[in-house]
């Protein structure tokens, strides 16, 4: 006989129920797997030292952070070819994270954990992060000047780092003049090259015209020897000072100051101590710029950028689709007609991101920005300046991807809004105008702020189209600067969902920069949910709102 | 009193226009808003019209020959800027003249050999514009039409001269007979002439570049050919030499073809003789199609074939792959230098354009009253010149910008060159010219099916099954938070689905595909034995456990159940798969594995849809009237019975609009597919292997195709088809939802 649980269908239900259970395991489980591979990633590991047996090779010491670990049978490992002595019928085997790519070419290792002999961690090991090539892991032996000793064995790790301030202070400076001042210089110039080439087009390139161009030119000229001489004398500076340290297997290195970001001792910092460190890394990583090929160093460009395409493409989007909205429920007459166009804008939230950024690359790029460059800047000429992927662009095209979103949140909130208090406005002699402008409008702003608020969570999370209309894998320079007019629509930007692409799938290097996309996946996750709660948090409120009304 | 009155008149005018002006403001704001976002429709469209546009034909000028009307023309050709043409005659003249006009520009006398006859003319490619005279002595000359081009206050001038790449000096080919057919082919390697004599015989002269040939100086010294006999051959009419110089045709008999492997010197294998055409219908021209590779062959009955070797069980075959019928009599081709098109002239004084790859006739147009004898096309084939028998030229402007699209190229089965059978396959670029794309949405159109497939069998048992649940049978306090959580999912941003996809579950899988079959069974069983285990658990504990709260009790028990699956995977595969899944998947099943294959974008993608289908669907079964299942439930029939019967019957439609929509968007979706796949367009269903879906094939090619391309508008053609589609889906799905929703407010 069929159990009762099964005859009346309690199975089943217990089967549905796992399917919630499931779904929600993977949600919950996508975003925990996010967070703590983001999070752990700026954690300073201990470094261990070991001494790796492997049959037939003679012993090799080896220095490096287990940054991951699996379990392999016996059966594969030999299958590839390694003889290994031994009864277990599963292996550990570790990923180490060797650092020293400009020695061992990798950065990384895997390892079978019972040949490693002799693990520990001492505490004198020093980590390096560098400008290039990578961390750097060993033994510090001393501190040169000009290429002469001036700290060794003891004193060498204080040296260093007195040394290292100092030079971390001179590459500020080089950056400063490098990035601002030499930069602003080369703006100005291209202005001037801009400027000449338009009374060129004009025919007004008479001498009277062209003098106070020329004179400015001198004028910058000088100023960039000027800046020129100064550069070089920072980097004499910067230059004097190195370091000799020993890597794993005793060869001596010898590393420039001006390279290193960062110095420390993992193995000997006390737990404030790497909390702190933590903190200065997850710094770091927002607020700066990328090194080495964006696998490492920070993300802000890349904040920077969409945060900046969100905020032009909200300018853009919430009065047009508030429009929209206003129009498609308060004026337009109410028949098929309106349905229709209901339905339609509906379902344009649907079609492919990526067809918009078709349309975007067709129709924004080359059609208007190729008809703007020719009639406004056709002294840039064949260089594009609008005719070429861009910001604008992006916003523009992410606008018009998110445009029904606004518009059909728009229209609920007006139509939550009880017919009672239209009549009543338009019964005290207001006209339509003066009611929608003063009560209709007003209770329904948490309504646009809430399509405004998904629009923005869905322009973030974007990135086909982008890949399209605008978006780069580095940016040379901020959509906005200190050089007039300040804003720059027509520069490309990098975006967060474009750079988690890129250093994913285009880096050379993914092993290295497998944590820190999963620290930017978890950053554009957070922004995105953070948004989306409060759309929904604002949408609550406002149904709380009406609720009374409506009664 | 009065002044009061008409200032409260002003103000109301001044109010009423505000008002009026307010509902014109909105009106046209509000429209042009939508227009804005229907533009994208008619934009895209607007693009792509033009592929499927025929070409247009339009005579701009007519004169009389130029040089002397009675000498025969043997070649007629126009350079790159349409500026000046040229005519090589049977006297041994090269004469170039203005394109538009026919004044003569230049006229040139051959370096010919002392009192011999021009008794043969080969020419070595359009592009180069090399040709080969051959002489009655056994001699030839090798000589090059050059187009120098100048800029002077004028503008662009173009001077035309005649070079001896290999010195003016003849070269002698044979000593004891003259040439009566010739054929040439010259390329950075090497230089094959091919040449009957006319005693019959056929012969095969062949000449290696060394490495000396860095000095310049080498060209204007004789250079050496071998010369060697290959056949004795009757009757023939044309000899023609492929580009890559492997094989050499001789046209004999008119209507029989005959094939040469030459691509060893040292070794030259007569191939196959074929008959071209049906007994009595004669061959009238016949030319190589650009590449090298195709025949292109006019025959009396007024059929245009296209004819190339086809690899044939190890033997290589000349293989009839289309042809145009009803051409006209007397035909005259010409292939285009860039692309897979050719042109035909006629008795009747027509020109025709068509497509070899597309198989399209694109125009077809009377430009003369007399037939039409030579033709000659320019490099970018938008203008050609044809010399009709009453000795006129007529020179024709010709606008073809995308010849190579056709409703068959998309869609059919198409055999390419090179090819040994009609394939669907999507290759749309190559840095040379010669290169035939392959323009065939038909994987493209099939990895995208197949990704959303494999992600709807993944999305759809735990979306809807989820949905019915929560909607059914949750407890509300739970339900309260489950639906937000899911629906969270929604906004998360496909790139990291995608990336998750692509570097962490990858190589999980890769790692695990014992496991992760194993859970497909496990997880689903391990429901149902929970369901039972449930009965054992003592009713005390049982009853305490208010109902709607299996799910929550589910989750560690699954998550238990998920890592057994792991742990137990490695005796699966050592039972079930010889120890080795993956090697298993290969050599047993004889099946390919990728790493980044189609359950890892069924996976990644069924994440991603899963919300979608899941708030819907789960709107509409909670939305079902209550009492419909009150009286269900008190009419005796358990939950599950109302359930089943009740409540997914009513709200069916809604479901159904759900699984729509989450196809809809799987169908679009670009960045998963993007990074979970190799993005290869194989037409292989697989679960083990990757696909290409026309999203990605957007994102991956439109960055590099250039502007109004043929490329770039199949680009905005493959957009437009996800566009109907996915608007086509969400459309139906919304009526569809629309009419649950009057339904139930009815009930």
């Amino acid at each position: 006989m069929t159990p009762k649980w099964i005859k009346n269908g309690d199975a089943w239900i217990w089967l549905n129920a796992a399917a919630v259970s499931i779904s929600i395991i993977i949600v919950v489980g996508l975003l925990g797997l996010i967070a703590v591979r983001g999070l752990s990633h700026f954690w300073p590991a201990s470094v261990m030292q070991a001494d790796y047996v492997f049959p037939g090779n003679p012993l090799s010491r080896i220095i490096g952070e287990v940054v991951d670990n699996e379990l392999v049978s016996i059966d594969n490992i030999r299958s590839s070819g390694i003889q290994i002595e031994t009864q277990e019928p599963v292996l550990e085997r570790l990923l180490l994270k060797t650092g020293n790519r400009d020695i061992l070419g990798t950065d990384f290792r895997w390892l079978i954990a019972i040949n490693l002999k002799n693990i520990h961690y001492p505490e004198n090991i020093i980590a390096l992060e560098r400008r290039e090539w990578g961390n750097f892991y060993g033994y510090i032996k001393s501190v040169k000047q000009h290429g002469q000793i001036i700290a060794e064995g003891e004193k060498a790790w204080p040296m260093l780092q007195q040394r290292l301030t100092r030079a971390l202070d001179l590459a500020k400076q080089i950056k400063q003049v490098e990035k601002n001042e030499i930069g602003d210089i080369n703006y100005e110039m291209e202005d001037l090259r801009l400027a000449e080439r338009r009374l060129q087009l004009d025919q007004e390139d008479n001498e009277s015209n062209l003098a106070p161009l020329h004179q400015a030119r001198k004028q910058l000229d000088a100023d960039y020897k000027q800046l020129q001489q100064r550069l070089n004398l920072l980097y004499q500076q910067i230059n004097q000072d190195s370091l000799v340290a020993t890597v794993a297997d005793g060869t001596e290195v010898e590393i420039a100051l001006a390279k290193i970001v960062r110095a420390y001792q993992p193995n000997a910092l006390s737990l404030l101590a790497r909390i702190g460190l933590y903190f200065e890394k997850l710094a770091e990583f927002i607020f700066d710029e990328p090194r080495e090929a964006n696998t490492e160093g920070g993300i802000f460009p890349a904040i920077f950028g969409t945060v900046m395409m969100v905020l032009i493409m909200s300018v853009l989007v919430t009065p047009f689709g508030v429009i929209a909205a206003v129009y498609l429920r308060e004026y337009a007459k109410q028949g098929f007609l309106t349905r229709t166009i209901r339905i339609a804008v509906n379902n344009l939230a649907g079609v492919p991101s990526i067809v918009y950024g078709v349309f975007g690359l067709g129709f924004f790029v080359y059609f208007l920005g190729g008809n703007i460059d020719q009639l406004f800047y056709s002294e840039a000429l064949p260089a594009p300046t609008f005719g070429t992927p861009g910001i604008l662009w992006s916003s523009l095209t992410l606008a018009i991807l998110t445009v029904p979103v606004v518009i059909v949140a728009t229209e609920e909130g007006l139509s939550r809004i009880p017919k009672a208090i239209r009549e009543g406005s338009l019964a005290l002699g207001a006209t339509k105008a003066e009611t929608l402008w003063r009560t209709v409008l007003p209770m329904a702003t948490p309504a646009m702020m809430t399509g405004m608020i998904l629009a923005v969570a869905r322009a973030a999370g974007e990135v086909a189209p982008l890949m399209l209309v605008g978006v780069v894998k580095l940016a040379p320079s901020l959509p906005l600067d200190d050089n007039f007019p300040f804003l720059h629509l027509d520069r490309k930007f990098m975006h967060l969902g474009f750079h988690i692409y890129d250093v994913g799938f285009q880096s050379p290097n993914v092993e290295a920069a497998r944590p820190l996309v999963f620290a930017t996946a978890l950053l554009l996750v957070l922004v995105i949910i953070i948004l989306n709660l409060a759309a929904i948090y604002i949408r609550n409120r406002l149904r709380e709102r009406y609720r009374g009304l409506e009664q | 009193m009065t002044n009061a009155l008409t200032g409260s008149s002003k103000r109301h005018k001044i109010r009423h226009l505000k008002d009026k002006a307010a509902r014109i403001g909105m009106g046209l704001g509000g429209i042009s808003v939508i227009i804005a976002i229907t533009l994208i429709f008619f934009y895209l469209l607007y693009v792509v019209i033009p592929m499927f546009k025929s070409a247009e034909v339009a005579a701009i000028a007519s004169y009389e020959l130029p040089g002397k009307a009675q000498i025969q023309t043997l070649h007629l050709s126009l350079e790159e800027q349409n500026q000046v043409a040229s005519r090589i005659t049977t006297d041994g003249e090269v004469i170039f003249f203005n394109a538009a006009n026919g004044n003569i520009v230049n006229q040139f006398k051959l370096a010919t050999p002392h009192q011999a006859q021009l008794t043969a003319f080969a020419l070595d490619s359009l592009a180069s514009h090399i040709f080969a005279l051959g002489f009655g002595n056994g001699k030839v000359v090798i000589a090059k039409s050059v187009y120098d081009v100048r800029y002077n206050e004028h503008g662009r001038e173009i001077i035309p001269r005649v070079d001896y790449p290999y010195g003016d000096n003849s070269i002698s080919l044979i000593e004891d007979s003259g040439i009566a057919q010739l054929a040439i082919k010259i390329n950075d390697e090497q230089t094959t002439l091919a040449f009957l004599s006319t005693d019959d015989r056929l012969f095969l002269a062949h000449q290696q570049e060394e490495e000396s040939f860095l000095d310049e100086s080498d060209h204007s010294s004789p250079v050496a050919f071998v010369t060697q006999e290959i056949a004795d051959l009757e009757n023939v009419k044309q000899l023609i030499i492929d580009d890559e110089q492997r094989l050499l045709y001789a046209l004999h008999n008119n209507s029989e073809i005959s094939l040469f492997d030459i691509s060893d010197k040292d070794e030259i294998e007569a191939g196959e003789r074929i008959s071209l055409t049906d007994a009595g219908v004669e061959v009238t021209s016949i030319r190589l199609l650009t590449g090298g590779i195709s025949l292109l062959i006019a025959d009396d009955s007024g059929e245009i074939s296209q004819w190339f070797p086809v690899k044939k069980d190890g033997d290589i075959t000349l293989e009839k792959i289309r042809h145009f019928k009803n051409t006209g009599q007397g035909i005259e081709l010409m292939p285009e230098q860039r692309r897979k098109g050719f042109l035909s002239v006629n008795q009747q004084g027509e020109l025709t354009i068509y497509h070899a790859t597309a198989h399209r006739e694109l125009v077809s147009q009377k430009i003369s009253d007399n037939a039409l004898l030579h033709l000659a096309v320019s490099p970018r084939a938008d203008h050609i010149i044809a010399q009709s028998s009453d000795n006129k030229i007529s020179f024709v402007k010709i606008q073809n910008e995308h010849p190579e699209i056709s409703w068959s190229v998309l869609w059919d089965k198409i055999w390419y060159e090179s090819y040994d059978e009609p394939s669907y396959t999507w290759q749309s670029s190559s840095a040379s010219n010669d290169f035939e794309p392959k323009y065939s949405l038909m994987p493209l159109a099939f990895g995208t099916l197949k990704a959303a497939f494999y992600a709807m069998l993944f999305a759809i048992p735990l979306a809807i099954l989820g949905a019915i649940y929560t909607a059914y049978f949750m407890a509300p306090k739970m339900r309260a938070y489950v639906k937000p959580t899911i629906e969270i999912m929604e906004a998360l941003p496909t790139v990291i689905l995608g990336f998750l996809a692509g570097l962490w579950l990858a190589p999980l899988m890769e790692e695990h595909l014992a496991a992760m079959f194993t859970l497909i069974l496990l997880l689903p069983l391990s429901a149902f034995v929970a369901a039972g285990l449930w009965q054992l658990v003592p009713a005390s504990i049982r009853l305490r456990v208010p109902d709607g709260w299996q799910a929550a009790l589910l989750i560690p028990y699954l998550i238990f159940f998920t890592w057994f699956g792991f742990a137990i995977s490695g005796f699966v595969e050592a039972w079930f798969f010889a120890g080795n899944m993956k090697l298993w998947v290969s050599t047993e099943l004889g099946l390919d594995f990728d790493q980044r294959n189609a359950m890892v974008v069924g996976i990644a993608m069924g994440v991603a849809v899963i919300p979608t289908i899941f708030s819907i669907a789960e709107d509409a079964i909670f939305s079902v009237p209550k009492h419909l299942t009150f009286g269900s439930l008190a009419l005796g029939a358990t939950p599950w019975q109302t359930l089943v019967r009740v409540v997914i019957l009513t709200a069916s439609p809604g479901i159904f609009s759900a699984i729509m929509i989450g196809f809809g968007r799987a169908v679009g979706e670009t960045m998963i597919v993007l990074m979970a796949t190799g993005n290869t367009p194989v037409m292989d269903l697989s679960i083990f292997q990757g696909m290409r879906t026309l999203s990605a094939n957007i994102a991956v090619e439109m960055p590099e195709s250039e502007v109004n391309s043929t490329h770039y508008r199949i680009l905005f053609l493959a957009a437009l088809v996800l566009f109907f589609f996915t608007f086509m889906f969400n459309t139906l799905a919304e009526i569809v939802r629309q009419r649950l929703r009057n339904k139930y407010s009815s009930l």
